[in-house]
């Protein structure tokens, strides 16, 4: 069957065709075609002088192919390389070829580069679409992109807010204060025992940082294995550790959990195959020493019981007597 | 309802009417002053307690602000970008009343969260149409009365819109007439982004 149509019909149904003679000179181009080549006008001149053919490579080629086959090629216009064009040729009679044109995914870019309108392209093309598309996509992506810097902004702020110490997954400062806070509020009885790591510098400075880390989650796994689950277990900064025994004050019992606690700390711990060897030094005072107690008087209080440990020569337990007693009371 | 249109009514009454009105609509509505996540989720109800705050404040009924806010939604410059995906429509206004059936298709296809009204137009002369508006939400005649005024002016064509009273369903019919396509110069659209 053969089907005639006018010119201006062809024009409409692929504006981006070009019609090429035996002598390979283009013999008609769509108005789109010929709207991205500016001035020059296509007519009559040679294709390979207008098109760099990069599939196939020869024009030959193109004229080769069986009729009624039809054939894929890839081409740029010489003065445009970094526009590719992609297209489909069949052959005609009379040794013609018709070959129609498509931007392809580069149409994103041809649009801005040849100033080309929604007529330029034919009503079945879903190059508008794609523009479209690419367009709203844009927005959303710009608009999830400005919530994902809005979230991150709030991440930040609550983690600063947060009452978690990130490596050790034990309470911080933060978290320590509204616990004694609430317990002194209660009126209720509790023991605050401050520990802090001996020889744990040398593990740093010696094996690295990771080996450091390593320890102080080492020991937070004991300290937590070695404490009820109402306990408070806060890492107070650096190699210092805060516990908070709820209604636990008998001196002995503490006594003896402080040092199975100090016993713990001295089994060697390994990183990458080295050992790490720390101790602790302990100081304890009692709610019940304090008339009223507050925080930071009784964390004073045990802080200067610690140092005692540490002047006697370190891995020892030392209470502190409260009330502002210089006093303290040695055990062990 | 989704954020976006929220967050639409919220850009509608800080451009419009200033930030002052929209700091007291959100507070009696138990909104943050920053207002709505666009790319959120928002129980229907925030949308309805919203409408009828802006809506006391100005003495506008529900329809007059739905089609306020579509006119805003089309023809404001900070929102451009609605605007422009709207004329990828077609070239000529007559072109956009018959991409509108495509309307939810391209919407989902951008955000297939999006609710939006399913829109169906159908010719009934040489240049008069009805246009049929189904949403989940009351007041998609009114809302589409303001957009497509708002469009008729960026193509540059004069257009007389009826708004019908919506049935018990809230499907809404639209009567509109094409009076001339090219009145005045609308306003220009390139493919290209623009730049800069």
């Amino acid at each position: 069957m053969t089907v005639t149509f006018s010119a201006s019909s062809l024009d409409q149904l692929m504006p981006m065709h070009l019609l090429v003679g035996p002598d390979f000179r283009i013999r008609r181009a769509g108005p789109s075609i010929q709207k991205i080549c500016g001035e020059r006008d296509l007519i009559g001149q040679p294709f390979t002088r207008v098109f760099d053919l990069r599939r196939p490579r020869s024009v030959d080629a193109l004229f080769a192919a069986e009729q009624k086959d039809a054939t894929r090629l890839h081409l740029a216009l010489h003065h445009e390389p970094d526009t590719p064009l992609k297209g489909q040729v069949v052959q005609l009679q009379g040794g013609r070829i018709l070959i129609n044109l498509s931007f392809g995914i580069s149409v994103v870019e041809a649009v801005a580069r040849f100033g080309l309108t929604i007529e330029d392209f034919a009503v079945t093309d879903l190059a508008i679409e794609m523009l479209y598309l690419v367009e709203a996509n844009a927005a959303v992506t710009a608009e999830l992109r400005q919530m994902n810097q809005r979230l991150q902004g709030a991440k930040i702020a609550a983690q600063e807010q947060a009452f978690t110490d990130t490596l050790t997954g034990l309470k911080n400062r933060r978290a320590m204060e509204h616990v004694l806070g609430r317990l002194i509020g209660s009126g209720r009885e509790f023991a605050l025992m401050h520990l802090d790591l001996d020889y744990f510098k040398r593990v740093n400075d010696t094996l690295g940082h990771a080996a450091g880390d390593h320890v102080l989650q080492r020991v937070a796994e004991i300290l937590v294995s070695c404490s009820r689950k109402t306990d408070t277990i806060v890492r107070f900064g650096g190699d210092e550790f805060v516990l908070v025994f709820d209604g636990l004050t008998d001196t002995k019992r503490l006594e003896a959990l402080a040092r199975r606690l100090i016993g713990k700390l001295e089994e060697p711990m390994t990183f990458a195959g080295r050992s790490c060897r720390i101790s602790g030094s302990i100081g304890i005072t009692l709610s019940r020493f304090y008339e009223t107690p507050q925080i930071d008087a009784m964390l004073h209080d045990a802080d200067m019981a610690l140092y005692e440990s540490k002047n006697r020569g370190r891995a020892c337990v030392s209470w502190a007597m409260g009330q502002g007693q210089e006093t303290l009371q040695r055990t062990g | 309802m989704h954020g976006l249109v929220n967050r639409s009514i919220q850009s509608f009454v800080s451009d419009t009417y200033g930030g002052g009105l929209w700091a007291s609509v959100a507070s009696e509505c138990g909104v943050s002053l920053d207002g709505f996540e666009a790319m959120l989720h928002y129980d229907d109800q925030v949308t309805h307690d919203l409408l009828d705050a802006i809506g006391a404040r100005l003495d506008k009924g529900r329809d007059m602000l739905l089609e306020d806010l579509g006119t805003y939604l089309v023809s404001n410059h900070n929102l451009e970008a609605l605007r422009r995906l709207l004329r990828f429509g077609g070239v000529t206004f007559l072109d956009f009343l018959h991409s509108l059936e495509e309307l939810n298709g391209r919407a989902s296809l951008a955000l297939p969260d999006l609710d939006m009204p399913q829109l169906s137009l159908l010719e009934t002369g040489p240049s008069t149409f009805r246009l049929t508006c189904r949403w989940g939400f009351p007041g998609a005649g009114a809302l589409m009365s303001g957009i497509l005024r708002g469009m008729a002016d960026d193509y540059g064509a004069l257009v007389l819109l009826e708004g019908g009273v919506p049935d018990a369903d809230g499907t809404c019919v639209l009567k509109i007439e094409l009076l001339d396509s090219r009145f005045s110069e609308g306003r220009q659209f390139d493919l290209a982004v623009p730049t800069g």
